[in-house]
């Protein structure tokens, strides 16, 4: 043995301080844990992160203004709506300029699209002006005021070119007050004439339906966890595939029965025409509607909910329960005091699991829904396929998915993502 | 729920009865739509419903004829074996990574554990249509949309939760000392890795490649943005059919993929309980 009373640092076999050495192979393992990481994380990054990023961004951005009509924007700068004046012939004869060069590239009709959305009727006036102002000779044809003002009465709105003026910046929140019925007004922010109002309304019925939803799995959900979790494993097991085979089958193969089903003439109709529940001549309408929606798919999300708190259910002692019930508690009191309050992270999971799946459900609705039972993502389906309005199908999918994210965060802060569990 | 005690009184019995019956009801809410389309796609007639020649069970009313459309006709026919070149290539992808990223994810030191995996789990979490339409604007700017390639890339993202899940649920009860005991005994880590960390977590990576491959073959929001009709696979071809003009083939082809599902959860049930008893713990 050598001297114990060696003063110094304690060193490891290659003669370096022992912390160091320690400190190193703790690096090494973390760099060796990344290096397995990585490929995954960049896999996801680019072909997942990257393109939500580049989505989301598209909400704000607003560069179409400024590269189609870069004089105007320019000549616009020292113009003040508030003043009630048209602006002075520089910022026409700069129009007629931008529109020359944009009919020529037949950008103008791209720009006249952008702006339609916040003032519509202006796409006319810019298509009708762009074939016209290409004959101009610029030089020479001015003043350039009337002869815009004689091609459409548009140009000698002031309205028109205060939407210029708001939307000339590179980016906007325009998109996003659209998405929550508002717009740029001339003072700030205000809120669209009643008529106009339908994002609003979109979300609030997505909520208020995925809330339904999530009650109603609840309520469906509870007492056959309860089941699962107290009776004997071999029965648990076999009732349990009953739960997972749902899960496990094709979200359209689940969405098409419920279309069979739920139809007029469909089974569930026969079925009560038969019993004599309902007259055949007025038979219920369960599909196209908000309940077509809530009943099929309470269906598909019903073992999300159950599997999470069937989960905790197993993990509760029966023996509380007697106890309770031996201290002289009802049946009642026993569950609602005892039992109950320990399935509460169950159902806490479940629900949050549930109501994150409904919020952004898109097939279902868009099959069994009508026009009635739709959600938000089938408008911004709408915006991004049909319409071709990008920008705003893009800030209400900014909005669904904010609440989304703070509801994943929840659902981390409860749970936790590494207990997520899988059939 | 064991049986009800001799002591229990009317009330409780009838509870007890009666919520053996709602609970028969959830089940049967569960599983009728499932089980109520396999006798209807056998259906004669062109009819969602049952025939009065099926109710009396007359052999008259049963056909295979829907079954008989789908193998014939060619746009069900491509469709499915789209599906069967996307979903295939999906899963690999989204298991080769996601098997050597949950590797990495149970290491002991992990720096910025919560964060990685919060972000390998988002393609379960974001609603698929903005991962549709974020893919959909990306793609086409790097020129993946509509290509084989740019599908199979977006559902491999979409299955990866699904494999770190379960990889990493299997890794939790992982041995590291049969590790340094390969490494011990002269092993490399590739040697390690294949010879005796890849066959004890196997059940695991099976798992999780059978959920990415379902997860491929069920999606249909993504494909519908990201592919073009050289990619239309099987779901896609439903979601027209029942959009559109809702032909009965539809229930045929709906049957053949509840038998699948079938399969694949046997398969993954299955597996769960022979690496239970691998651990040692109780085969529930």
């Amino acid at each position: 043995m050598t001297d114990i009373s060696h003063s110094g640092p304690v060193l490891a076999a290659d003669g370096t301080p022992l912390k160091r050495s320690l400190a190193r192979a703790l690096r090494m393992q973390k760099l060796r844990a990344l290096m397995l990481i990585a490929p995954l994380l960049l896999f996801i990054l680019v072909t997942f992160i990257l393109p939500v990023a580049d989505m989301l961004f598209r909400s704000v951005e607003n560069r179409i203004v400024q590269d189609t009509l870069p004089q105007t924007v320019e000549a616009l700068a020292d113009w003040d709506p508030a003043s009630g004046q048209l602006p002075d012939e520089a910022v026409f004869a700069a129009m007629a300029a931008d529109l020359q060069v944009a009919a020529e590239q037949k950008t103008h009709t791209k720009v006249a699209k952008r702006l339609n959305y916040e003032n519509p009727g202006l796409s006319s006036v810019f298509r009708k002006s762009g074939r016209k102002v290409k004959k101009w000779d610029l030089a020479t044809d001015g003043p350039f005021r009337e002869k815009l003002i004689e091609i459409d009465d548009g140009w000698g709105d002031i309205e028109l070119w205060r939407t210029i003026k708001t939307y000339s910046g590179t980016f906007t929140s325009g998109y996003f007050l659209n998405a929550v019925d508002m717009q740029l007004g001339a003072e700030g922010p205000e809120i669209r004439p009643e008529n106009e109002r339908i994002y609003n309304t979109m979300l609030v019925r997505t909520m208020r339906m995925s809330l339904i939803i999530t009650f109603s799995c609840i309520l469906l959900g509870y007492p056959v966890a309860w089941i699962l979790a107290n009776l004997p494993a071999r029965k648990a097991n076999l009732l349990l595939i009953l739960v997972l085979l749902p899960f496990w089958t094709s979200l359209l193969v689940r969405t098409s029965a419920w279309k069979i089903l739920l139809q007029q003439q469909g089974v569930i109709n026969d079925t009560l025409v038969w019993i004599g529940l309902v007259d055949d001549a007025n038979r219920l309408v369960l599909i196209n509607n908000e309940l077509g929606t809530i009943i099929a798919m309470t269906h598909i999300l019903l073992p999300f909910m159950i599997l999470p708190m069937y989960s905790v259910m197993q993990t509760i002692n029966p023996s509380y329960l007697r106890a309770a019930k031996s201290l002289g508690a009802t049946d009642w009191t026993a569950f609602w005091r005892v039992y109950f309050p320990q399935t509460v992270p169950g159902i806490g999971a479940g629900s949050i699991l549930v109501f994150i799946l409904a919020v952004g459900y898109y097939i279902t609705p868009a099959l069994v829904g009508g026009t009635k039972g739709t959600f938000i993502s089938n408008l911004i389906a709408y915006h991004i396929s049909t319409s071709g309005n990008w920008g705003l199908g893009a800030a209400l999918g900014a909005i669904l998915l904010a609440v989304v994210l703070l509801l994943y965060w929840v659902y981390d802060k409860v749970v936790g993502i590494d207990n997520v569990k899988l059939g | 729920m064991s049986a009800l005690p001799p002591y229990a009184t009317v009330g409780q019995r009838t509870w007890h009865y009666t919520f053996r019956v709602i609970c028969g009801l959830v089940f049967f809410f569960l599983i009728a739509p499932i089980v109520v389309i396999i006798p209807l796609s056998f259906n004669a007639q062109d009819f969602f419903t049952f025939t009065p020649e099926m109710l009396r069970l007359d052999p008259e009313g049963y056909s295979l004829k829907h079954y008989r459309d789908f193998f014939n006709n060619d746009s069900w026919q491509s469709a499915m074996w789209n599906s069967l070149k996307i979903a295939p290539m999906a899963t690999i992808v989204s298991v080769t990574f996601g098997t050597l990223a949950a590797i990495g994810l149970s290491q002991p030191h992990v720096p910025f554990r919560r964060a990685i995996m919060a972000i390998l789990i988002s393609p379960m979490i974001v609603p698929l249509i903005i991962s549709a339409a974020g893919m959909y604007f990306f793609y086409s700017r790097i020129g993946l949309q509509g290509t084989y390639i740019g599908v199979v890339l977006a559902h491999a993202a979409l299955g990866i939760p699904f494999v770190i899940i379960t990889v990493t649920a299997t890794l939790v009860g992982f041995d590291r000392s049969l590790t340094r005991a390969a490494a011990n005994m002269g092993a490399d880590p590739v040697t390690t890795f294949f010879r005796v960390q890849m066959p004890l977590i196997l059940p695991g990576v099976i798992s999780g490649g059978l959920f990415a491959f379902i997860t491929s073959f069920d999606e249909v929001v993504v494909v519908l943005f990201v592919g073009s009709a050289g990619q239309k696979t099987l779901p896609w071809q439903m979601f027209i059919g029942l959009r559109e003009q809702i032909s009965p083939t539809i229930l045929a082809v709906a049957t053949i993929l509840v038998a699948i599902s079938i399969m694949l959860l046997a398969t993954v049930e299955m597996l769960r309980r022979r690496s239970e008893r691998l651990r040692g713990m109780s085969p529930s």
